[in-house]
């Protein structure tokens, strides 16, 4: 997707000539082995605190979820799935058995990839979106969250003052305060290591890179060809997320490739930039305003008669 | 197979990743679905502990369909040879091999050796000196072969004594529906995954099989890597790029801890322990445990060299190079057998380096009973692990009321230890590639080094001793204990120790490979496998070229013994005549024009300038006694071993034998559990009943053992570090959900599994990752259990190993975690006296047994 969109608001055009490419992950869930070793490089990196929340029984998960305390996470989906049997094969015959009678091991009927016996293991490492249209960014009333010469999103620690305005504004429940003193954290996209030309915690520690870390056109140009090869592999479902300029973020700085639709892997499905609709609202309100102030003046002035 | 790879090698396993992107089929076979199968094109589940079935299925396969690589295995396995006559087989003997000796539970293996090689065996001395796999060890370099030529051979593989024959007769019940009927696999999985296999193996394709202690925690595990060596030479896949077996390693430096070993019953680079009867008789001890013929002809130079660099200007012809110094193996002194012998108050003393038995070792309950029985007890490691608190308020028996910390006499040093960042050195992997890691910080505080802790110790000991004139101190006075120290706390140079491994000519010049060590002490070496290492006075290990600087097989990263070899027998890669297979899988040929072995990059494992066609004089010796067409040149026949005459306690070919535990019974003989496995006798220890007997239903399910890429093995350097320990919280039981409804378990809520040696509480995983088995017509339940969690720690919870049993393979007294039997029951387990009450509930029902086999406790007193 070569000449795809990337401005966002101001950047690079507040940023001049200092502005950067602008920087991003590409998530490949498709190779993803649920190491967590993401999620320990980022808080080894960051100094994130620990958030010991015992046995969760949701699968290998027991983080939950994006928080102030966990910059990273990692999904695990389990899904039941009748993906051994053959739609084309006589009723019940399994994959294998069909291969078997036609000597066929081994060649296209048998290539299940990510499934297994009737079921599959689905991971994915998550991770803030740093949003074209942040609308964290436009609620902020601080300045603390920020765009970077990087076209990320980041918010100043030592500015935050805890307001919490950003936290319903995020479309993904990214932003969440810590329970000390309510200022916001989230992924920096390690904004300093980046200043340093080196590579977020996170990516470098990603073993089978499924956590890729680039220039955001280079990405999208990467995972549109990881997406064709996949396809043409027969995982129809599989799909990029967050790479369409036209979607309700105007497209991620971190998208992801995804074997599902984005519910199974509790995302949602359709994200909407909060305060796109602000000015229109604001018009309404503005107008409805106006309209109950006419009404009120008239039923005034029509009570002095 | 036998490997959760993802999980366990998450960094290795990116070259999986890769190999897939370029189009590898990935197939995991494994009783659960874990993160690999995730990945993998394909998963196929089997019951615990019937690898060598299903690998006996793809044997079947292969050799019904005529689906070998003929002229390899032809020319480069012993397939033609042909055995004794005497010779017989399971399938003959109902589950026993020729050779088998009630009385003492073992084999006589002169049966199995070559037709007319009578009585050459080094094998068989296990009667002398009572251990066998020391024993077996020597006899594993091999038999005494004239010129290394096997005696009798039909190269058309049709004398019906000829191993290939042999092989086709012994694996012929292994058809797809009998696997299925021991494994639980269908049978159409198992042939569409061995035709798998035989699609990708040939000339211009290779297939690798990678394993790990899912297989070698097993009575059967050296078995299972022997079938799948079978495979892979009778696919062609050893010896050639792509190809192999790779034996996925549990930590970082395993592998180097076994080629330099920490292992009781041999010396660095696999030379044998010498054992009482070679007395100080080097010349004997080089006779009884070197053949003749093949790279194992040179043990006299290996162990001249070692014992120059260990005894160095006191080492002399005359006193045999101080061979008499060395001490000598006189039993069983594995893991498992000093518990034994600490429990029985003959083992008085105990240094756990880097290990934490509590948590780690099978029947956690036998190991602490062992611990209190010691006078003394050392622990070096990271974080104060169990091993070192056993006595405290939270070990089990103290927590249940049945002992009182202060009826504990054991004295207990815990010593802190240095981490992998605070001190240099190199780590060996599976590829026996070592690689240099530098110190990046001092440790802190108390923390020392290994190296540090061995070398003060070994140097205060010898300050002691250093006028004694006891003939017993003599061989430390004798040491070349001199390493020079840098910094703050005296640190012992690694790279000293580094050069010392490499060796030294006469002139202190370093030698550069093992073939220019000698036997008449002009040479040291301290590890004849490392030899070159340190050629030219470079630390080869800390080469750091990147791979987009040099072609693919990047020899100039790292270091890999013997000689840098990437692949070992490569010369497998060329064709009996020396040209490459294929074009697309050439890696070492012959370039006759300037008669000269040569490679894309790697060092051909074969004599530089043997010509193929060679065929050895008579009188022939060493590496002169290697035919020019035959790749496997530590053996001393240069072949390939589809047949193994040497080397194993429990059969020369790899048979299906039940778990000592097993909820079934083996359908194909009277002799259904390996008759040479190991068990230990003692209280703590009853074994469950199997499949058929009376009280085998108290213990219904299968307990299998494994760990979580969220912690380190028994927790030392998980369980106290934060960010590791939130990932994997609690114990869990992981269960099938038709498990879960026949037991009552829920989802999250608690469940207690039981056996007759401990019973334990787990939060409960409900998944449909574990899948219950048809076997043989009725439904096996798994239980999975991960063992990480001990009393200690930021994450706390009862450790697996206190379910499990010691009972072990006898080739390697290893112990087999990875399935036993149990009973699951919601809720948790009893607290007090009545966890106990619970379990002698269950002794009875189960009409458990104590049973004593190869327990040796006699030999020496340690100490």
């Amino acid at each position: 997707m070569a000449g795809f969109k990337l401005e966002t608001r101001v950047w690079p055009g507040a940023y001049g000539d200092e502005a950067r490419p602008r920087m991003g992950f590409f998530t490949d869930t498709s190779v993803c082995i649920g190491c967590k070793a993401c999620e320990v490089a980022c808080k080894e990196w960051n100094d994130v605190p620990a958030s010991l929340n015992g046995f969760t029984g949701d699968s290998y998960d027991n983080t939950i979820d994006l928080g102030a305390d966990t910059w990273r996470h990692v999904a695990f989906v389990e899904q039941r799935k009748p993906v051994d049997l053959d739609p084309s094969g006589p009723d019940g015959t399994t994959l294998a058995q069909t291969a078997a009678l036609g000597g066929l091991a081994g060649e296209a009927g048998l290539q299940t990839y990510q499934d297994g016996e009737g079921m599959r293991w689905l991971m994915a490492s998550d991770v803030c979106k740093h949003c074209t249209h942040a609308a964290c960014l436009d609620v902020c009333p601080t300045g603390a969250l920020f765009r970077t010469e990087f076209g990320t999103v980041v918010v100043q620690e030592d500015v935050c003052n805890g307001c919490g305005y950003c936290v319903p504004a995020c479309p993904f429940g990214v932003l969440d305060q810590r329970e000390d003193d309510g200022r916001v954290w989230k992924c920096t996209l390690c904004y300093d290591r980046l200043k340093e030309d080196m590579e977020p915690a996170c990516a470098q520690a990603c073993p089978t890179d499924s956590i890729q870390f680039g220039e955001l056109g280079d990405l999208r140009d990467r995972a549109e060809d990881r997406l064709a090869q996949l396809q043409d592999a027969g995982l129809e479902e599989a799909r990029l997320y967050g790479a369409d300029a036209d979607d309700g973020v105007g497209g991620f700085g971190a998208f992801f490739l995804l074997l599902d639709e984005p519910e199974a892997y509790r995302l949602p499905p359709d994200p909407v930039d909060t305060v796109r609709d602000l000015k229109g609202i604001w018009g309404a309100a503005g107008a409805a305003a106006l309209a109950l102030g006419g009404g009120l003046a008239a039923a005034v002035l029509r009570g002095r008669r | 197979m036998g490997s959760n790879m993802a999980e366990q090698h998450p960094v290795g396993f990116q070259w999986v990743v890769e190999a897939k992107e370029r189009g590898a089929q990935v197939i995991h076979v494994d009783p659960r679905y874990t993160r690999t199968s995730a990945i993998a094109d394909r998963h196929v589940a089997l019951r615990p502990g019937t690898d060598i079935a299903f690998l006996g299925g793809i044997i079947n396969h292969i050799l019904s369909t005529g689906s070998e690589f003929r002229e390899y295995v032809q020319h480069f396995t012993n397939a033609p040879v042909i055995l004794k006559e005497e010779f017989r087989d399971t399938e003959q003997l109902d589950g026993l091999f020729s050779g088998w000796q009630a009385d003492d539970g073992l084999y006589k293996v002169e049966s199995w050796g070559y037709r007319g090689t009578e009585g050459e065996l080094t094998a068989g001395k296990s009667e002398q000196s009572g251990d066998v796999s020391g024993d077996q060890a020597h006899g594993a370099h091999g038999m005494k072969l004239p010129h290394g030529e096997p005696p009798e051979v039909d190269i058309e593989l049709e004398h019906p004594m000829c191993v290939f024959q042999v092989l086709k007769r012994h694996f012929a019940r292994y058809t797809p529906e009998e696997v299925e009927r021991i494994c639980g696999v269908p049978a159409q999985r198992l042939t569409a995954v061995a035709q798998a296999l035989c699609d990708n193996s040939g000339p211009d394709r290779t297939a690798a099989i990678c394993y790990a202690v899912g297989w070698t925690q097993h009575t059967t595990g050296v078995q299972t890597i022997r079938a799948a060596s079978i495979i892979q030479l009778l696919l062609g896949n050893i010896g050639r790029p792509g190809g192999g077996i790779l034996a996925l390693r549990g930590h970082a430096n395993i592998q180097g801890s076994t080629d330099i070993p920490t292992l009781y019953d041999i010396l660095p680079g696999y030379i044998p322990m010498p054992h009482p009867e070679s007395g100080d008789d080097l010349d004997r001890f080089v006779d009884d445990n070197g053949p003749d013929t093949g790279a194992w002809g040179g043990l006299d130079t290996y162990m001249t060299s070692l014992l120059k660099a260990w005894f160095g200007d006191a080492a002399t012809e005359d006193n045999h190079f101080g061979f008499g110094w060395i001490p000598k193996i006189d039993g069983d002194h594995s893991h498992y057998a000093a518990l034994t012998r600490m429990i029985d108050g003959r083992c008085k003393g105990f240094f756990a380096v880097g290990q934490n038995p509590v948590v780690g070792s099978a029947n956690a309950r036998m190991v602490r009973k062992a611990l209190r029985s010691l006078e003394w007890l050392v622990v070096r490691d990271l974080t104060e692990v169990e091993t070192a608190t056993f006595w405290r308020s939270d070990a089990p028996e103290i927590e249940d009321g049945e002992l009182r910390t202060e009826d504990i006499a054991t004295e207990v040093f815990f010593l802190p230890a240095a981490a992998h960042t605070e001190k240099a050195g190199s780590f060996t992997n599976t590829q026996r590639l070592l690689q240099w890691r530098h110190k990046a910080l001092e440790p802190p505080a108390d923390c020392r080094s290994e190296s540090w802790f061995m070398y003060h110790l070994g140097r205060r000991i010898r300050e002691r001793l250093a006028d004694s004139p006891l003939e017993r101190d003599r061989p430390l006075r004798a040491l070349t204990w001199d390493y020079p120290t840098e910094g703050p706390q005296d640190e012992p140079d690694p790279e000293a120790v580094l050069q010392e491994i490499n060796g030294r000519h006469a002139d202190g010049s370093f030698v550069a490979k093992y073939q220019d060590l000698k036997a008449d002490g002009s040479t040291t070496c301290g590890s004849w496998i490392h030899a070159g290492i340190y050629a030219d006075g470079v630390n080869q290990a800390a080469r750091r070229k990147p791979h987009t600087e040099q072609n693919w097989i990047a020899p100039q990263w790292g270091w890999a013994w013997p000689s840098n070899r990437r692949i070992l027998y490569n010369r497998a890669s060329a064709k009996p005549d020396g040209t490459p297979w294929s074009e697309r899988k050439k890696y070492v040929w012959w370039d006759a024009d300037a008669r000269q072995w040569t490679s894309l990059g790697d060092d051909p494992d074969f004599v530089g300038d043997r010509p193929p066609d060679y065929e050895p004089p008579e009188d022939a010796k060493g590496m002169d006694a290697i035919r020019g067409h035959t790749p496997f040149i530590v053996h001393p026949d240069g072949l390939g071993w589809l047949f193994a005459p040497s080397g194993l306690v429990d059969g020369p070919l790899p048979t299906h034998y039940e778990p000592h535990e097993s909820p079934a019974a083996n359908p194909l003989y009277a002799t259904g559990v390996n008759p040479t496995r190991q068990l230990l006798d003692d209280e703590t220890n009853p074994f469950h009943r199997s499949d058929g007997e009376a009280g085998a239903e108290a213990f219904p399910f299968v307990l299998t053992t494994y760990r979580l890429t969220e912690h380190h093995t028994a927790g030392g350097m998980s369980r106290t570090v934060a960010y590791l320990s939130e990932l994997q919280p609690e114990p869990f039981v992981e269960v099938s959900p038709e498990l879960a409804q026949l037991r009552g378990l829920e989802h999250a809520g608690w469940a207690t599994i039981v056996t007759a040696r401990s019973a334990i509480e787990a939060r409960v995983m409900v998944t449909d990752r574990i899948t219950p088995l048809t076997v043989d017509g009725r439904v096996v339940h798994q239980v999975g259990l991960p063992y990480h969690w001990g009393p200690n720690g930021l994450v706390k919870g009862d450790a697996a190993n206190e379910l499990l049993a010691q009972v072990l393979d006898l080739n390697t007294h290893i112990s087999e975690y990875k399935s036993a039997t149990c009973d699951v029951r919601p809720g948790r387990r009893p607290r007090g006296p009545a966890r106990l009450a619970l379990v002698e509930e269950y002794r009875r029902r189960g009409h458990v047994v104590r049973e004593s086999r190869h327990d040796s406790r006699g030999g020496a007193e340690d100490g």
